[in-house]
């Protein structure tokens, strides 16, 4: 269920009509699942469609002019919006994917930073999602900033993080204030362990709700189509989350 | 002219040292290729990774074969972190020149060019731009109000390297869309191919075939490997064998271990 809450949540995020084209990057089966979910559910409520582009494997992947053309497609103002992740994530919505300790010696040495140094300043809705939710991803300051979450000042960015979706809760971000607004609270979870579990300091919406759990259409949509759409791109995610052989 | 070689033929022209640039594994990865010049005990490469390494990134670094890498990441993808990466990361062993996607890609087009340098958006505020000291930031030359940005020297390979569904007799390759190849073959000064195999027609005769194919006149010399990615897979001709690329990911965790497995690929 876990699984179907995130997708739910992160398909709601795209169903704003400012948002026409979604990426979504390698290894994000629970994006990508987002992403056709609001595609079908925009389907089916006769609304403007969206272009749903997933950068791993063939299957929803339109680009055919080599690695190059998602970024290029992004800086043009193409791409509404994108999700990134973080080994961490701080209060000011840097983000860290390279590593932990004193660059560059570290003293833990994660993937890098892929193309979030440019994709941040450039897409408008840059959705966060990152599963786990502890001090140890959500800190008070980065070790590395492989991206930065506001400015610098002068430099042309359009765009920026909007979102940030975990296992306990969702949050929105203000870029003016630099800072992150818990928005709701995922059931099972409460706004006390939402705070013992983050490293930053952050705003509370004064109508801080509990993360509504996906209603039965948008369950059977996921169940029906999503499941197949998206195991064409995730075999493996799909036969664990949905059973599809 | 290119030359139709053995794979020992072809990676003998890879001298240590090299500026050698390797294809993501979203592209076309010449495994067997990156097996011989491990055979050939090359030392001292920087390896440019277009733009994010994988599974030859992190055999040639457990090799002791790289002194310096440029990537934008490198992974093992779903198989989790690249061990021997993060090791030699960990422990010092070798210099890492961090990039992203687009300046990897961007550099190469510069090169590609002819050009020495290229501005890039966004990156300011980055500790990749911190730490890049070939890197840097003026106010837009143009006076037009773009504000900062990124200049980026031109990447040129020594030698950059994938593996191909298929090339003709004249050595025209076909890559399909996979265009990041042809910006490679652009910018490097040398460009050597392995692949599955060779068809008797000319890709250039036909513009179905032509529109995906990089001509002969950017390719040094090219060998016929089938299976040339395996372990990993080539769209549309085999899918990646996940079992033993799992064996790599738990293997390659202690040095012992990637000895063991580089002695089983290298029989």
């Amino acid at each position: 269920m876990k699984e179907r809450l995130l997708i739910d949540q992160l398909a709601r995020l795209l169903e704003n009509p400012g948002i026409n084209h979604v990426a979504v990057g390698a290894a994000s089966p629970i994006p990508g699942a987002a992403a056709l979910l609001a595609r079908r559910v925009r389907q089916s409520g006769g609304k403007s469609p969206l272009q749903v582009s997933i950068i791993h494997g063939e299957e929803n992947n339109p680009f055919t002019d080599g690695g190059r053309e998602l970024f290029d497609c992004a800086g043009q103002g193409r791409i509404d919006a994108f999700f990134l992740g973080g080994a961490e994530i701080d209060g000011g919505g840097n983000i860290n994917l390279l590593g932990t300790g004193t660059y560059p010696r570290l003293d833990k040495r994660f993937p890098g930073s892929y193309g979030s140094a440019y994709m941040y300043f450039v897409v408008p809705n840059i959705i966060l999602f990152r599963q786990e939710h502890s001090r140890r991803v959500m800190v008070d300051k980065v070790d590395f900033i492989s991206a930065p979450g506001t400015g610098p000042a002068g430099v042309k960015r359009t765009g920026g993080p909007k979102w940030l979706l975990t296992e306990r809760c969702l949050m929105s971000f203000d870029a003016n204030k630099s800072r992150f607004c818990l928005k709701s609270v995922h059931p099972g979870h409460t706004v006390e362990d939402v705070k013992d579990n983050t490293g930053f300091d952050f705003d509370i919406a004064p109508d801080c709700f509990t993360t509504p759990v996906p209603d039965s259409q948008r369950l059977a949509i996921m169940e029906n189509e999503v499941a197949s759409d998206i195991a064409a791109t995730y075999p493996a995610f799909a036969a664990r989350v949905f059973a599809v052989a | 002219m290119t030359d139709f070689l053995d794979l020992d033929e072809l990676a003998g022209r890879v001298d240590s040292g090299a500026l050698l640039a390797l294809p993501a594994e979203y592209s076309f990865v010449p495994v067997s290729f990156v097996l011989e010049l491990i055979k050939n005990n090359i030392r001292d490469l920087h390896l440019l990774c277009v733009p994010i390494g994988g599974f030859v990134a992190d055999l040639l670094i457990g090799s002791g074969a790289v002194a310096v890498i440029e990537a934008a990441a490198v992974s093992l993808g779903e198989f989790g972190l690249a061990p021997r990466f993060s090791a030699a990361i960990e422990n010092g062993c070798i210099l890492a020149r961090d990039s992203t996607c687009p300046a990897v890609h961007t550099a190469l087009q510069a090169a590609e060019k002819g050009v020495p340098f290229i501005p890039l958006g966004g990156l300011i505020g980055s500790d990749i731009t911190a730490n890049r000291d070939d890197w840097k930031i003026v106010d837009d030359p143009l006076e037009r109000g773009g504000g900062p940005i990124v200049l980026i020297p031109a990447i040129r390979p020594d030698v950059a390297v994938f593996h191909a569904p298929i090339a003709d007799r004249d050595g025209n390759v076909w890559v399909g869309k996979r265009r990041e190849l042809v910006t490679m073959a652009h910018a490097a000064k040398s460009t050597l191919v392995t692949v599955e195999g060779i068809v008797e027609h000319s890709l250039l005769s036909d513009d179905m075939w032509a529109a995906g194919t990089l001509p002969s006149l950017y390719i040094d010399a090219i060998c016929e490997v089938p299976k040339g990615a395996w372990p990993l897979g080539l769209t549309g001709y085999y899918a990646k064998d996940s079992d033993t690329l799992v064996n790599y990911a738990r293997a390659a965790k202690t040095d012992a271990g990637f000895a063991d497995f580089l002695k089983t690929v290298l029989l």
